[in-house]
């Protein structure tokens, strides 16, 4: 059999130094790592896991008004806290969107943010791959390539970041809390995740043996609570990654734009934030004029990595709606099916 | 003697009622065993190693290292497989495609089984596949229509002629006041059943004992036999449940061969299941069509010719190629009508039988190009389909045994609502601002019958059993063929035995072709009217039986007792006849078969109409089906549960059909993209807001002594059709590709 060590970490400490060691993984709720297992796509030596660490699974509400989410709170616990998802409900609304009822439920915050691109060649061992065999060359590239990125993407690598949950963390300014060998640090997710590039296998800023102990999102995030939602396009209605989402969050005084935030989701290798649309946004009245340069500019780099330039579009036509959505406000309830466009239910 | 009433006439207490599932609380407590549960003593596992490539050669395995790894007990390639009686690629009868089981070092399809490896663990046994590292020669790859020759098959589908029709289809093309021209696309389908392809194999000398998954016992057991050169009887086949078949468990597929090989190789019991991903290549899928329609209507709106092309593909080293065009034999009436037919060979699998196979691809092009038609002609759609009923079979001109279709029509409509549709594409907004499109489909599939046969007994405890090789692939053959046992005995549910799902039972033929309730149920009808006959026949003989002579007013049986029809006072029961005879029970044997004259004189097809409601995002293109009602007519209703649920899966497979299902290939390499649940999409609950199936009564007095036509496929049928129709009014843009993703819609809106 594939042998492997197993050792479940008693404290972060003990799991930061196991996870020093070569080949080794991070175990928590197991939904992506296992399969790729199960595919020969990772063989890690040894596992760590950490599911079992203490203090990792609270959802601490912050004196400032931000929040601090344990690595180990389940995807579904944190979708269903009734604060978290009155302060924060595009995180919400993006964490409900994810994957299925049964995944969510095993599923980890810091799994979620460490999760890898569901890009079919990654995917197929028997398909080239820089991510998994640096070097090896791009089957992606000329393949099947609707679901690939449009942003971002380089010779290398056209694979895009899977998660929902991200998107919306991303727009709103997360932070990640590590710990690792030289001690604790703090990086905003936005710049956690790292372009392909010419080497598409390194895709986040953490060193061996870094473990995510947290994921805070900021008090200035709660602000945008009235006018916050995350927006999924694809092709089934649930249990599909997005073909593109877009996160978008308005704060909105005295009738005019006083900050905006957008990401958008499945069109790169990480989350996308659009700041330059964010800025352009400032001080205008929301409307769809306004949004729609907005969008455009979000987009404007973007270009197609193969048979995907109906993303472009849609990306940009998403945005639009999101932020009509966001400004429209929310109702306090979640919507049947959270982040749908078309609310069928 | 006149002991039973024709069937048709009669009302059992248990036919037409609404019993559950009688196996439904072991199988929601894991109590029923699927073939993979079983674990005879000493067993092993097999694991697949399967081709990266999708032609060529392997040129290396790495045999040493698989069987150095612990736990590895042996490894088995063409070098060591056991021979076989019968090579693999003989083609025995039409039904025997060639399997692929370690015969060569030939590679025709990605992911073709090229090694096994047998351990004492799964784990060892994967791990034993992986150590293989297979080196191959790799030769150019054909997986799509522009890459490969075509040419005209010489039979499709069951030996369906490439090439029917009557009428002279171009002058009537020509003469046409309305004509579309008109191609339509349905991409390969996987099977995709929950539960995967799996046997477990143990030999007794050469006795074969197998639990496997099987819609059609008795052919496997007699492919089977010709493969290891043994008698058909020495091979016992299990298969009480099925976690679907769809068509792709109604004949041996290779890897099932593979691993009764490997059984025969370690002389050890061994369990073979296939994963997710190996299911992509060697166990059959729906082949891809192109199908144009060429239809020409006069100022009327009434159909002048229908010329149906299909081009479809097969594999390079086999035949079975989607019979698309059987719709358009049976549909709308057609002054002339053809089907012809053209193919290229690719490299994959063998296409095979997946549900409703030619009918539901064939179907969903028919309908849009009938819908396209009534638009160019002005005219509702439901409107133009009743203009052009066919009174008799288009194609043969024989009258149907019964067709319901226009109380289908008619009752679908009603509880749809279609009277409120405007005509004109794009003309209707619900209050969030989305698009909102109504079609309708036309559903048909064949009534057909197969061979089966039955056993029944009644005992001297007055309780009774009946026999049948039959399957039950999910359909609720254990609940309704028992209902019409215990109908045909005349027994209470519980005083009858039921016994099904072995090969040593009665042949039942096989659950395929939407057949097995009317055959088997025929075999079961027939089988217990004997078994109640020869009791009848005791009781008429014995001078102290209140039936005592009762041979010309008749018997009848009702309740464990059989009455005088003259005089139902008198009677007794099947206990008391039996005990007083001494006889420890009285047996009936029945077989289930079409009537040759009916089928001579008359075609026989069960009939549905389909209206879908979609909604379209008028931005962003997004497309949910919110609404799909289904009205069907196929003779007698058994279980009106059974029925329903198999309606309204046939209709979310519909669904599957026009805007998800795809199987991906990369035309580069023939390597299968998304062979998975994950990303080889099939509707989920949130996809299906609002399902109906209405059971509108039909009488069939003909196509056999029960009245029932199949349920099975027909609801794939219509549905996809309806829903292309229900974009195109929606959006006002004709998608024919499917499935319809949205950005298929998006540039367009």
């Amino acid at each position: 059999m594939n042998r492997f060590e197993y050792e479940r970490a008693g404290t972060v400490a003990a799991a930061v130094a196991s996870g020093r060691s070569d080949g080794a993984a991070f175990l928590a709720g197991g939904t992506n790592l296992l399969d790729l297992m199960k595919g020969n796509l990772v063989r890690p030596a040894r596992l760590v896991d950490i599911s079992r660490l203490p203090g990792l699974d609270r959802i601490e509400f912050l004196p400032d008004g931000g929040v601090r989410v344990g690595a180990l709170v389940r995807n579904s616990a944190l979708a269903h806290d009734v604060k978290f998802a009155t302060n924060f409900p595009a995180v919400a609304e993006a964490l409900l969107s994810g994957a299925s009822a049964q995944l969510r439920n095993a599923a980890t915050v810091a799994g979620n943010v460490m999760q890898r691109t569901r890009c079919p060649y990654f995917y197929d061992a028997a398909s080239a791959c820089n991510k998994r065999d640096p070097g090896a060359g791009c089957d992606a590239r000329g393949g099947h390539s609707r679901l690939q990125a449009v942003l971002g993407w380089s010779a290398h690598c056209i694979a895009t970041h899977p998660s929902d949950f991200c998107v919306a963390l991303v727009a709103f300014d997360a932070v990640v809390e590590i710990e690792g060998p030289a001690g604790r640090r703090e990086v905003a997710l936005e710049a956690f995740y790292l372009l392909p590039g010419d080497t598409p296998e390194r895709e986040t800023v953490l060193a061996p043996g870094e473990l995510i102990v947290a994921i805070r999102l900021p008090a200035q995030a709660a602000a945008f609570a009235g006018h916050a939602r995350y927006l999924k396009i694809r092709d089934r209605t649930s249990y599909a990654f997005a073909v593109v989402s877009a996160a978008a969050g308005l704060r909105i005084a005295a009738g005019r734009i006083a900050a905006a935030r957008l990401a958008f989701g499945g069109v790169a290798a990480k989350p996308w934030r659009a700041r330059e649309a964010e800025a352009a946004l400032l001080n205008r009245e929301p409307g769809r004029a306004s949004f729609a340069e907005a969008a455009a500019l979000a987009l404007r780099d973007a270009r197609p990595s193969g048979e995907n330039g109906f993303k472009i579009e849609l990306a940009r036509r998403l945005a639009v709606r999101a932020f009509e959505r966001a400004a429209a406000g929310g109702s306090p309830l979640l919507a049947p099916l959270p982040a749908s466009v078309v609310n069928l239910a | 003697m006149n002991t039973m009433n024709a069937a048709h006439l009669r009302h059992g207490s248990n036919i037409g009622q609404k019993l559950t599932r009688r196996e439904g609380m072991l199988k929601v407590t894991g109590a029923a065993h699927y073939a993979a549960d079983h674990h005879p003593p000493g067993m092993l596992y097999a694991v697949l190693a399967v081709s990266a490539v999708a032609r060529g050669r392997v040129t290396a395995l790495d045999v040493a290292a698989a069987k150095a790894h612990a736990g590895v007990v042996a490894v088995m390639t063409p070098e060591n497989v056991p021979q076989l009686a019968l090579h693999p690629d003989e083609k025995s009868n039409p039904f025997a495609f060639r399997l692929d089981v370690l015969q060569d070092s030939r590679v025709r399809y990605a992911n073709q089984p090229i090694a096994v490896v047998i351990g004492e663990s799964l784990e060892a046994a994967t791990e034993g596949a992986l150590l293989l590292a297979p080196a191959y020669e790799r030769e150019d790859v054909s997986v799509t229509f522009e890459s490969a020759e075509r040419f005209v098959p010489a039979a499709v589908g069951v030996g369906s002629p490439p090439r029917e029709g009557h009428g002279d289809v171009e002058a009537g093309l020509r003469d046409a006041a309305r004509r579309v021209d008109v191609t339509y696309e349905t991409p390969a389908h996987y099977h995709n059943a929950i539960e995967p392809h799996a046997v477990v194999a143990q030999w007794h000398g050469d006795q074969l004992e197998l639990d496997m998954p099987c819609q059609g016992m008795a052919i496997a057991q007699g492919r089977l036999a010709e493969l290891f050169g043994i008698a058909p009887q020495n091979i016992l086949i299990r298969s009480p449940y099925l976690g679907g078949g769809f068509g792709g468990k109604g004949l041996v597929a290779g890897p099932l061969v593979l691993g009764i090989l490997a059984a025969k190789l370690v002389g050890k019991p061994v369990k073979l299941v296939m994963r997710r991903e190996q299911l992509y290549g060697p166990v059959g899928h729906r082949g891809m069509t192109r199908q144009r329609l060429r239809l020409g209507a006069d100022a009327a709106g009434g159909l002048t010719a229908i010329d149906h092309h299909v081009l479809t593909a097969s594999s390079r080293f086999d035949d079975f190629f989607e019979p698309s065009g059987g719709v358009t034999h049976t549909l709308y009436a057609a002054p002339a009508l053809q089907t012809r037919y053209e193919a290229v060979r690719v490299d994959t699998g063998t296409p095979l039988f997946v549900r409703a196979p030619g009918e539901a691809s064939g179907s969903v092009a028919l309908e849009g190009a009938i819908d396209e038609l009534a638009e160019a002609c002005g005219m509702d759609p439901l409107a133009f389909r009743l203009k052009n009923y066919a009174e008799v079979e288009p194609l043969s001109g024989k009258p149907f045994t019964s067709k319901a279709l226009r109380e289908c029509y008619a009752q679908g409509a009603a509880r749809f609502g279609w009277e409120n549709r405007k005509l004109a594409p794009r003309s209707m907004t619900d209050s969030a601002g989305l698009l909102t499109g109504w079609g309708v489909g036309t559903a048909t599939f064949p009534a057909h019958m197969f061979m089966a046969a039955a056993r029944a007994e009644i005992r001297a405890d007055g309780s009774g059993l009946v026999e049948i090789g039959a399957h039950d692939m999910g359909q609720g053959a254990w609940t309704a063929l028992a209902q019409i046992a215990a109908d045909g005995l005349s027994l209470e549910m519980e005083r009858l035995e039921f016994r099904m799902g072995r090969s040593d039972l009665p042949d039942a033929g096989i659950a395929g072709g939407s057949a097995h309730t009317a055959t088997a149920g025929s075999a079961i009808h027939g089988a217990t009217g004997a078994a109640i006959a020869a009791l009848a026949e005791i009781a008429m003989r014995d001078e102290t039986s209140p039936l005592f002579g009762a041979g010309n007013a008749g018997v009848v049986a009702r309740g464990g007792h059989l009455f005088r029809r003259d005089d139902e006072s008198r009677g007794e029961s099947y206990a008391a006849i039996l005990t007083r005879a001494g006889r420890d029970s009285v047996e009936g044997r029945g077989e289930g078969a079409a009537s040759q004259a009916v089928m001579e004189q008359y075609a026989a097809h069960a009939h549905g109409a389909v209206f879908a409601e979609v909604k379209v995002d008028p931005e962003l293109g997004q497309i949910r089906v919110t609404r799909l009602v289904g009205a069907f007519a196929a003779g007698r209703v058994i279980n009106p549960l059974m029925v329903e649920s198999q309606y309204l899966g046939g209709m979310i497979w519909g669904v599957s059909l026009a805007l998800l299902e795809e199987a991906i290939m990369d035309a580069r390499t023939g390597r299968p993209m998304n062979g998975n649940l994950a990303d080889y999409h099939v509707p989920v609950n949130a996809d299906i807001p609002s399902v109906e199936a209405i059971l509108v009564h039909e009488h069939d007095p003909l196509i056999n002594v029960l009245g029932i036509k199949g349920v099975g496929e027909i609801g794939i049928t219509g549905t996809a059709g309806a829903i292309v129709n229900a974009i195109w009014h929606a959006t006002g843009v004709r998608v024919r590709a499917m499935p319809v993703t949205l950005d298929k819609v998006l540039g367009h809106l």
